[in-house]
């Protein structure tokens, strides 16, 4: 990969292939790597650093202040009873919303992230993507969950992903761009990677599989093959870039199989909220009920735990 | 060979005519005998325990002397997860209309009915019941089930109140599901205690867990294909097998579990088991299966239902 300054603007140039995927490969390794039998301290070192790398999200057309305001108090202190849980690295919640959520979050340390980029479909015209993207971190987003235009990926204007990616990072200025890619609707493997690879060189800080709003979103073998690409980025570019598996991941222990894919992937120095995170709403509590399963020795029930 | 395959199905199909009794059977075949893979039952399907343990049975019949089967030893895990399933059950049975529970508990008694032989058979192997008692049993079983069926949408008037409170209030109390009700079953009668013991609870619009019979865990097994084949929703009605001592104190202690209904002449496990469920209110019933008459109508009355019902009160204005 050229390692200088592309000419269409992002730091490096567009990649126009990718090495294929071989699907049977990565599904079975991305199972493979679910079987590990993780032992109790193991376990609880695991989703207590899974709290830490949690975009605890709420995306509803009914979202209010007052939900959001609830939300980040969940954010700061996951559970009342144990303050060295947490904090979760980020709360991630549409543009309008960011004012209430910086308020909330202010001195804590927790992201505020923000979709935009006329999510999630991402079929409005640039300009105005560029502005949702633009008023979102004036409002004080210091991340930004943008949408590939997925029908220009699966068409092939690839230089046109990458141009809109490009040119979404320089409206972001200092705020972390993630790229969500929305794996569900491309179709296949070599897709997922050759999209990766797109994001990357057109200067995502991170990569992310789903806007959570269809199915399939996360799964272990696309997050695998996400990851991959992150580790061949790294070793071409020498740049780490983040990951995050977003929607349908609503168990500890399915956070646990995520967290053996990046740590056998590209090793210890991803296990950071700096370089992964879960996009998330239900996994949180789920999380929360093993470590005081492992904490008390009793099953939880979810009426014990607050909703948001 | 066509001919022999021919000959033995449609045989045992007609009726034999005096000269086909006379004449032998041109070959004698042999077969081997096709023995059932006993398995658990949760969330509407038969699983294996999640730790691919088993415990034997053995035949006390003498039917088939010295032969054992394999029955499923659950463990903790298989615990949280059957509590998971009733749980995520418990929405949909409660939320039915009570006449619509009636209909389909009677539905149950239905298939039992028309497998009384099959779970009679059991009760002889397992128990060494002879016919005549192992038919009266499952008799007794099937009419308590229907006989609950019929409570279905009459308990609750029975049950609520409107009560006179000094103020200018409407006062009033309903019945009204608890949730997941975690069962130990009686040892003996194995049929008819586990109908005994769980009906009330699921009548009332409660989900079970429930730890079968030590002794006799395939009529239990048995009775779940009643349950899997008639209209009970999955995961309404969740059987595991194994070991009481093992599977229960982790029930007693889960937060998801609204009460213990324990049917053990074990003193010492009911009381630890009481004593863990206090961290989380369960409400718990202790019953010794060896001083109760099964026979009894008592068994099947308005208390029975009532203590897995949690009475709601409502205090509605009235004059302004």
């Amino acid at each position: 990969m050229a390692m200088v300054s592309s000419p269409r603007g992002g730091p490096y140039a567009l990649p126009f292939r990718s090495p294929p995927v071989d699907q049977v490969y990565v599904e079975e390794r991305a199972v493979a790597l679910g079987k590990r039998s993780i032992k109790k301290e193991t376990k609880v070192a695991g989703l207590r650093l899974a709290v830490r790398m949690m975009d605890l999200t709420t995306l509803e057309g009914k979202d209010s202040p007052g939900k959001v305001r609830s939300l980040c108090a969940k954010a700061l202190r996951p559970l009342d009873t144990d303050p060295t849980i947490g904090p979760v690295g980020a709360v991630c919640v549409y543009p309008n919303m960011v004012p209430v959520a910086v308020e909330a979050l202010k001195g804590s340390g927790v992201h505020v992230a923000s979709v935009a980029t006329a999510f999630p479909s991402g079929l409005s015209p640039l300009p105005i993507k560029l502005e949702d993207v633009r008023r979102a971190v004036d409002f004080g987003a210091d991340e930004i969950d943008m949408v590939i235009d997925r029908g220009a990926m699966l068409s092939g204007e690839y230089a046109r992903v990458y141009d809109e990616i490009a040119q979404t990072k320089e409206a972001c200025g200092a705020a972390h761009l993630k790229v969500i890619l929305e794996t569900g609707e491309l179709g296949t493997y070599d897709t997922v990677r050759h999209a990766s690879d797109i994001a990357m060189a057109a200067g995502a800080d991170f990569i992310k599989t789903s806007t959570g709003k269809i199915t399939p979103a996360a799964t272990p073998a696309v997050t695998l093959v996400m990851l991959e690409a992150i580790r061949d980025f790294f070793y071409a570019t020498g740049r780490r870039i983040g990951m995050k598996p977003a929607g349908g991941i609503r168990t500890a222990k399915q956070a646990l199989h995520y967290l053996v894919i990046v740590k056998e992937t590209l090793g210890d120095a991803w296990l950071t909220p700096d370089l992964f995170r879960f996009g998330a709403s239900t996994l949180l509590n789920d999380v929360l009920m093993q470590l005081e399963k492992e904490r008390t020795g009793a099953y939880q029930g979810q009426d014990y735990f607050s909703k948001d | 060979m066509n001919s022999e395959l021919d000959a033995t199905p449609a045989a045992s199909l007609a009726v034999a005519t005096q000269a086909e009794l006379q004449t032998p059977a041109p070959t004698e075949r042999r077969r081997l005998r096709v023995q059932k893979t006993y398995k658990m039952f949760a969330g509407g399907q038969f699983i294996r325990s999640e730790s691919g343990r088993y415990f034997q049975v053995t035949d006390v019949s003498g039917a088939t002397t010295g032969e054992a089967e394999n029955i499923p030893l659950a463990s903790r895990k298989d615990g949280r997860d059957a509590v998971k399933i009733a749980h995520g059950a418990w929405a949909g049975w409660s939320g039915k209309t009570a006449y619509n529970r009636g209909q389909i508990l009677y539905r149950l008694g239905e298939v039992m009915e028309a497998r009384a032989a099959e779970l009679a058979h059991d009760l002889h192997r397992s128990l060494g019941l002879s016919g005549d008692l192992a038919r009266a049993e499952v008799e007794a079983s099937i009419d308590r089930v229907l006989s609950f069926a019929g409570w279905s949408d009459k308990f609750q008037a029975l049950l609520c109140s409107s009560n006179p409170v000094a103020g200018p209030h409407f006062n009033f109390s309903v019945p009204e599901p608890m949730g997941v009700v975690a069962t130990l079953a009686p040892r003996r009668p194995s049929l008819l205690g586990l109908v005994s013991a769980i009906l009330p609870a699921l009548v009332a619009g409660n989900t079970c867990v429930v730890l079968a019979s030590e002794e006799d865990p395939r009529t239990a097994l048995s009775f779940c294909e009643c349950v899997a084949t008639s209209d009970v929703p999955a995961g309404v009605l969740n059987v595991l097998t194994g070991k009481a001592s093992e599977v229960a104190p982790h029930l007693a202690r889960h937060q998801e579990v609204a009460a213990l209904d324990l049917w053990t002449e074990d003193d010492a496990l009911a009381r630890q088991l009481e004593e863990l469920a206090v961290g989380t209110v369960k409400r718990v019933r202790r019953r010794t299966p060896s001083t109760i008459d099964f026979s009894s109508s008592s068994l099947e009355s308005l208390a029975t239902i009532e203590r897995f019902v949690e009475m709601k009160t409502v205090w509605h204005p009235v004059g302004v």
